[in-house]
């Protein structure tokens, strides 16, 4: 491991804290344009994270530590995501100790705590959102394993950079049908766990809707800002993630050279805008789903991943 | 065409094929299922003429293109005449099992096609027995539509779906069916869809409305 790779570990971490408000912002201003409004810029979710972080900090009353701890453990397991799985470069120095499960968990870690600290409120809303929340985290997480479980059977290994790596080299296995039924199914779980349409709103606080807004509906000032930012970059370090899983191009090796690293940063810099703006773009034409029939998109991407698993397992596996 | 590209693009045919048919499962509209069992059609043509094509054989060609213009134009196109104008005609009512819990069955249909049909790929493992098992679990999922829909129409397309099933196993065992049989069974299948049709017709012009559940009663 070369003293580069500890710094494109830190450039991942600090690129994630600085881009996430700026991707949320890129969201919402294609979205603008695209329905005929001006839109408040590319900078404003930063504006508002600025205005926010000055504010006076208020706790409800009757809350626990759950409730004051949880924006941090959100924002802490996210960037520890971030760390960890390869954006810019691959040999990321904590990749041999955290493979595809521990990020999943990780991730679960913050959904939960979130979940948590909306119960902790005591509020209806609270624990309404809390509820629905974890409906769909149960059905997201194995979804998001199977799925790249079906991408892990050409790399032979569940380490997300072997993964990666394997797919640099051999890019045919790109468009397998496993490898494309993953992709949609990566695509489905990537939109409930950021919670955007048509599993959520992110711009809605109708009480009969919100799922995620429900729950930290009792957060201010500091808190709320930082809770806003971790799940901006939970969604960049997610779609960075299925960017690098199936278009690995441009990200720099285990032991990369200066140049391969700005390469790298360049390059998923460039693949994220592209593929938020396509998000973005697609949730104009599309309304939220009922909340009941949200089970039916998850258990329908629940089987597309264990159709890739058997597919990428029987058609790549000689019979015995 | 080189042994690579030739396995990859029967998986990816196969694998669309078996899509297809999970799609058809999600989805309610009858007029997007219809759509669906065309592409279904067209990836299911996709497998001869692959195997023509890396095989050097005209007459699997051929009848991979015959295929194409029935499966995914005459058939879909007679189907979707089918489709009733009015409004609650065009959805399918309310399935007998729900959409996530038959979401769920196709996908242990799937992994029992898998189960079931590797002593024949054991036989001759090559890269178009080791897409059997999509095929085959066309065939179920299509047996499973057929039992669990209402509409006459839904029961039309899950009837269709088996026999695309059955054809595609048939290509993919024994890498190409005589022309004659080929022409027969697709004979029988047209045969079939126009009798369905104007069965479907009858029946709405006689009870206004094909759900077949409303049917098991005698009536004045």
């Amino acid at each position: 491991m070369s003293a580069l790779s500890v710094v494109a570990a830190a450039l991942q971490v600090v690129g994630v804290l600085a881009a996430a408000p700026l991707v949320v912002g890129g969201m919402r201003q294609v979205r603008a344009r695209l329905e005929g409004r001006a839109g408040g810029g590319i900078g404003q979710p930063w504006r508002d994270l600025r205005k926010q972080l000055r504010k006076q900090q208020i706790t409800p009353r009757g809350t626990t530590v759950v409730f004051a701890l949880a924006p941090a453990v959100v924002a802490g397991s996210t960037l520890l995501i971030a760390a960890i799985v390869p954006i810019i470069a691959v040999g990321s120095p904590l990749d041999p100790a955290a493979d595809l499960f521990a990020v999943v968990g990780l991730l679960f870690l913050g959904t939960v705590t979130l979940t948590l600290a909306g119960l902790d409120t005591g509020t209806a809303f609270g624990g309404m959102g809390a509820s629905r929340e974890i409906t769909i985290a149960a059905l997201v997480e194995p979804t998001i394993l199977l799925a790249v479980f079906a991408l892990s059977v050409p790399g032979k290994s569940a380490n997300l950079a072997d993964i990666v790596s394997a797919t640099t080299q051999n890019p045919a296995q790109v468009l397998a049908p496993g490898s494309v039924m993953a992709f949609v199914a990566l695509i489905i779980v990537v939109i409930a766990e950021a919670g955007r349409l048509p599993v959520d709103n992110p711009s809605t606080h109708l009480e009969v809707t919100m799922i995620h807004e429900a729950m930290v509906l009792e957060y201010s000032g500091p808190k709320l800002a930082l809770v806003e930012w971790a799940s901006g970059m939970r969604l960049t370090v997610l779609l960075a993630l299925v960017a690098n899983l199936f278009l690995p191009w441009g990200i720099a090796e285990a032991d990369p050279s200066l140049l391969a690293v700005v390469m790298g940063v360049a390059a998923i810099t460039v693949k994220v805008a592209l593929l938020a703006g396509l998000l973005a773009a697609a949730e104009v034409f599309i309304a939220k789903l009922r909340l009941f029939r949200v089970p039916e998109l998850l258990a329908g991407s629940f089987l597309l991943a264990l159709l890739a698993v058997t597919a990428s397992y029987f058609l790549a596996t000689p019979v015995s | 065409m080189t042994e690579a590209t030739y396995s990859g693009v029967l998986d990816l045919a196969a694998g669309a094929f078996l899509l297809a048919a999970v799609l058809i499962v999600w989805r309610r509209e009858l007029r997007a299922i219809v759509v669906l069992l065309a592409w279904q059609g067209a990836f299911l043509a996709a497998i001869p003429i692959t195997e023509g094509i890396h095989e050097h054989d005209a007459a699997l060609v051929t009848v991979g293109v015959i295929v194409l213009l029935l499966r995914a134009g005459v058939l879909p196109a007679l189907l979707a005449r089918a489709v009733g104008t009015e409004d609650h005609e065009r959805r399918e009512s309310t399935p007998l099992v729900n959409t996530s819990a038959s979401l769920l069955i196709t996908a242990g249909l799937t992994v029992l096609a898998y189960a079931v049909t590797r002593p024949i790929i054991a036989l001759d493992p090559t890269a178009a027995t080791r897409a059997v098992p999509g095929a085959f679990a066309v065939i179920l999922i299509a047996v499973f539509i057929m039992v669990s829909r209402r509409r006459a129409l839904s029961q039309a397309v899950g009837f269709m779906m088996l026999d695309n099933g059955i054809a595609a196993t048939a290509f993919l065992i024994t890498a190409g069916v005589p022309l004659i049989v080929e022409l027969g069974a697709s004979l029988d299948v047209v045969f079939a869809v126009l009798v369905l049709g104007l069965l479907t017709g009858h029946m709405r012009r006689a009870f206004g409305d094909t759900d077949l559940d409303q049917l098991r009663e005698l009536r004045d």
